[in-house]
């Protein structure tokens, strides 16, 4: 089998979360460099602990034998036991037996309420598919919607490159629509539209439109008007909504609070709440949890035609079904100890220390990239990113081009070799021409922080210093 | 957006630089920048530059005819093609006859559904095996190795190999995103473990730990698959994973029919044929795929076969495709599992002149641990540039699940002697291995004394696959109710005893014949009321329908 003879949908994708600078990062850490990886959203990796509750949980549904055993209160809390026992009743076989295609009825049914509960409106648990990760419900739902290279996907610039890298394997063409960097990241429905009318013009069928909210790497929060605006424009243009919301407990300020797309949907009322088709994701990777190798992830479906249903469904049976454990990772994120249950308070702690940390750390890099010689940072209002504009001087620019590389690519490379800090090159998740950036999450330690940052400034400004010419820098 | 694209591509070839390729390779053309000059270039957005720019502006109208966007009328053509009967309309049926069950016992001639449609060991009562849950419960609440207690509940060996895991998992946590092809230190112990088993060397590079064998069939299909002129060689009757992977990825599926006279052998004669007469047809055969042990056939490969299979692959240029996820799964002492890659090495086959890609999975076996969604490929044969991409496409999913990861390394290396846990540990694998093979036995037994019945014994895998020979009547019935003869015989079955099957059609056969599988699953105490009800209801049917 030849590189030639490839699928060229496959070379052409590109993830560039796991690309070139992490695989630099990856050489020089086997080399013996202490590395920083900031490249990914995976918070444990980054020293945050996994809540305790959910662990004795799934720990018990591992290994059933220990319910049996007289000695297990001493090892286990009265209402980890409990939720152990409810989740095993809701299997076939315990965590070794395939579920449902879309997973456990009894877990759907608690996504379901944990829906209703915070939105206001009823959710069918039928709609709802858990998945082995949101990557994968994505991965599904664009399958059913591309067709071919004429069938486009309206995508926020910058993006989380699992749109784009899914969207070529598939075929299909991504449309991008451009979030605006001197206004918090905005969405400006005017930008949609020319996207869609731009790219009708070349014989493109607009068939789906992604927001992700909170952004990814932005970290924008929609505002509700923002939401209705996307709405009655996924209504007139006859889209799907895809509505990537995995940040949606990752809030770090007070004016714009998650809202989910289906609750506005729904307080629109007819037509649109009976008529935008809208598919919503969620995961236990993210948030306070942090569950990243659980793998678990639902979407659930709202106007979408029962035929179609039964379409998607079929192509999650040939999977088979999800992974168990994860599956009551989910059921217990959506549906976690209440106040008078024992683990309660230390699942509050728990967990109110972490979101607390991350709101802090957000300010701390945030303020820290600003501080920077020619560094813009928007704040981190939600998700786990800080999205710096690294301005180059047109002298690095140039260096970037004598050595073959993306100027975003070679700032973070050199910026890898000096510190051992690996990020993404704003590149990876597209920006305006001439702007550049780079991606870092906001996980590292908070103790860290500091010389983190101190360490990201000494190099910047070197860099910045050696290569600022006479006549000025990229501009905005 | 140009320069999005243009600084993918540039990536791209970095990439490449970096590994020392020619550029030549990679450098796919970037489409021509031919859309008008905009007013206002930093503002407003560019179109994509997917491959549809090089056409003529086409003036055709937004596709939008019906008011709602996903409909049946214009969902991916790929998803509606591929079809998956192993949970399809009888498991629905089936599904709605136990909701009903509930409330309505005494409407129906028995009071439970027994799935025997699907390879799924613990859903119909066998247990884990008690050392792999140990270290699985372990690894995912950690601090339970800081308690005293533990070890009054845990076996010691269990927390040891706990420990050793967990001291390759950088920080022990089992909840982060591991590297794309599975935490390192697992990937050693498999390729350890493939060595064991073979006596040739594995090299962890060459394996991709995956969310079940499934997800790393997609991805070979995705790579080896551009369009319908690419095909793949797939057995028939074969598990349909591979049919509907195919048709999602838009290739063609190159059938080689197995002879279920000589106990679903494979002869090279056939496959050579077939591979011609799609070649005549301008398909490009990319790879052949072989299920050993066989779903639903059973059979094991003898070594000889396997040779002769390796030999054609090499001489025809295919990718061979080796779905061993049955390894474990033998129950005749006159066969014995020999994997593709010890054939291929014993012929002196090395690293760098065959491609193959071996599957194996958590789900099979004795341990069946189909909901823990665990299994790997070991890749090996394949240039690095090809080997790249897959790992591009390993890291878009990020990384399978870690529990399942974890699995996959015990199932690959299980206690040894003089572990604490080996004596039970081998007591609970071969009372399930023999227990297999006895119901498999009693099954196969049982459905030969049937009239028109023929069944080939279960060599290995989980299933039986008896061969019905329809009275005409019944074919004739079936049309009229506009099902597939097996289907018709399939439900029929359903509604009269609850037993759930799949029909042949749902794997490929012979036009003209018809068969179903079942699995050999249910526990032994329910073996002898199934062939009882199996049999009542075959006598009636053939009653009904005899010439």
């Amino acid at each position: 089998m030849e590189y030639e003879s490839l699928n060229e949908n496959v070379k052409k994708c590109q993830y560039a979360v796991r690309g070139e600078l992490y695989l630099r990062a990856s050489e020089l850490q086997k080399e013996g460099k202490k590395i920083i990886f900031t490249n990914v959203g995976n918070p444990h990796a980054m020293g945050q602990k996994p809540l305790t509750f959910p662990r004795q949980v799934v720990a018990l549904c591992q290994a059933p034998f220990l319910l049996d055993d007289p000695n297990v209160g001493m090892l286990f809390p009265a209402d980890a036991i409990a939720r152990a026992k409810h989740y095993l009743s809701l299997t076939s076989g315990g965590l070794g037996a395939y579920s449902d295609s879309r997973g456990l009825p009894g877990v759907r049914k608690e996504v379901a309420e944990f829906i209703e509960r915070r939105d206001g409106y009823p959710s069918d648990p039928e709609l709802i598919f858990l998945t082995d990760g949101a990557s994968k419900g994505v991965m599904q739902i664009l399958n059913c919607v591309i067709r071919n290279e004429r069938d486009g996907i309206l995508v926020p610039v910058p993006q989380y490159p699992l749109y784009s890298a899914t969207i070529s394997l598939l075929g299909g063409s991504l449309v991008p629509y451009y979030l605006e960097e001197s206004e918090n990241w905005g969405l400006d429905v005017n930008n949609l539209r020319q996207s869609v009318a731009q790219a009708r013009s070349q014989g493109i069928s607009i068939r789906a439109m992604v927001i992700i909210n909170p952004g990814n790497p932005t970290g924008q929060c929609l505002s509700e008007a923002n939401l209705r605006e996307i709405l009655e424009f996924c209504h007139k243009e006859k889209l799907v909504l895809l509505g990537d919301e995995v940040y949606q407990q990752n809030i770090y300020q007070d004016e714009r609070p998650f809202i989910s797309s289906r609750k506005v949907l729904m307080e629109m009322g007819s037509p649109f709440s009976k008529e935008v088709q809208l598919v919503s994701f969620h995961t236990v990777s993210k948030g306070y949890w942090g569950e990243c190798g659980q793998r678990g992830g639902y979407f659930e479906m709202t106007n979408i035609p029962p035929r179609s249903v039964e379409e998607i469904y079929k192509v999650a049976s040939i999977a088979l079904s999800p992974n168990v454990s994860a599956q009551i990772f989910m059921g217990l994120m959506v549906n976690p100890p209440k106040p008078g249950d024992i683990s309660y308070d230390q699942f509050a702690r728990e967990s109110k220390g972490i979101l607390e940390s991350l709101r802090r750390k957000a300010r701390i890099m945030t303020d820290g990239f600003n501080s920077c010689k020619n560094v813009v940072c928007n704040f981190t209002e939600g998700a786990m990113y800080s999205f710096p504009q690294i301005k180059l001087p047109p002298g690095a620019i140039q260096a970037a081009k004598q050595a073959g590389k993306v100027p975003d690519v070679f700032y973070c490379l050199k910026l890898l070799e000096a510190t051992g800090i690996s990020t993404v090159p704003g590149s990876g998740f597209g920006q305006k021409e001439g702007v550049f950036h780079l991606r870092t999450t906001i996980l590292p330690a908070e103790e860290e922080m500091p010389e983190i940052m101190d360490s990201f400034k000494k190099f910047n400004d070197g860099f910045m210093a050696q290569y600022e010419s006479n006549f000025g820098y990229s501009r905005m | 957006m140009r320069r999005f694209l243009a600084s993918q591509a540039k990536g791209l070839v970095d990439q490449t630089r970096r590994h020392h390729h020619k550029s030549r390779l990679f450098l796919s053309p970037l489409p021509s920048l031919s859309s008008p000059p905009l007013p206002n270039p930093a503002r407003s957005p560019l179109v994509s530059l997917s491959r549809f720019l090089s056409s003529t502006s086409d003036m055709s109208a937004s596709d939008s005819t019906s008011s709602l966007p996903v409909t049946l009328d214009n969902i991916n053509p790929k998803v509606l093609k591929c079809e998956y009967a192993v949970r399809g309309e009888i498991v629905n049926i089936a599904q709605k006859l136990q909701e009903d069950l509930k409330t309505n016992k005494d409407a129906y001639p028995f009071d439970e559904i027994i799935y025997c449609n699907i390879g799924n060991p613990q859903s119909l009562g066998q247990l884990p095996i008690r050392f792999f849950r140990e270290v699985l419960a372990l690894c995912d609440h950690t601090s339970l190795l800081d308690e005293s207690e533990t070890h009054g509940l845990f076996s010691t060996d269990a927390i040891d190999r706990a420990w050793k895991i967990l001291d390759t998992i950088p920080g022990r946590a089992t909840g982060a995103y591991s590297h794309s092809q599975g935490i390192k230190g697992l990937r050693d112990t498999i390729a350890a473990g493939i060595e064991a088993r073979d006596g040739f060397p594995a090299d962890p590079n060459d394996i991709f730990l995956t969310d079940g064998a499934s997800p790393a069939v997609h991805m070979m299909m995705q790579l080896l698959l551009s369009s319908e002129k690419d095909g793949i060689l797939c057995p028939i009757p074969q598990y349909p994973l591979y049919s509907a992977s195919i048709a999602l990825h838009g290739g063609s599926l190159v059938p080689y029919y197995l002879d279920e006279a000589t106990g679903w052998g494979l002869e090279i004669s056939d496959l050579k044929k077939q591979l011609e007469e799609a070649r005549s047809k301008g398909i490009t055969v990319r790879a052949l795929v072989v299920i050993n042990p066989g779903n639903p056939t059973g059979q094991v490969l003898g070594e000889e076969n396997q040779r002769d299979i390796v030999n054609f692959c090499k001489q025809e240029g295919l990718v061979l495709l080796a779905d061993e996820v049955y390894q474990e799964n033998v129950y005749v002492p006159d066969k014995k599992f020999h994997s593709f890659k010890k054939v291929a090495r014993s012929l002196g086959h090395g690293e760098k002149d065959f491609a193959l890609v071996s599957f194996q999975s958590v789900s099979k076996g004795y341990y069946g641990e189909c909901g823990k969604r665990g299994g790997y490929m070991e890749v090996t044969g394949f240039t690095s540039d090809v080997r790249e991409q897959i790992y591009k496409m390993a890291s878009v999913n990020l990384c399978s699940n870690i529990s399942g990861q974890i699995l996959a390394s015990l199932v690959m290396s299980p206690p040894k002697p003089g572990d604490d846990s080996y004596d039970s540990y081998m007591a609970e694998r071969d009372g399930i291995l023999s227990s297999m093979a006895k119901r498999a036995k009693t099954l196969e037994e049982a459905l030969n004394n049937l009239e028109g019945l023929t069944c080939n014994r279960a060599e290995g895998a989980m299933y039986l696959f008896p061969q019905i020979k329809l009275p005409q009547k019944a074919i004739e019935a079936a049309e009229a109710a506009k099902t597939a003869p097996d289907a018709f015989y399939c439900k029929r079955l359903l509604n009269a005893t609850g037993i759930v099957v799949v029909p042949g059609s749902g794997f490929g056969q012979v036009p003209g014949t018809w068969h179903f599988r079942c699995t050999i699953l249910p526990q032994e105490d329910k073996i002898p009321a199934i062939v009882n009800r199996l049999t009542e209801f075959h006598k009636s049917f053939m009653d009904e329908f005899r010439e």
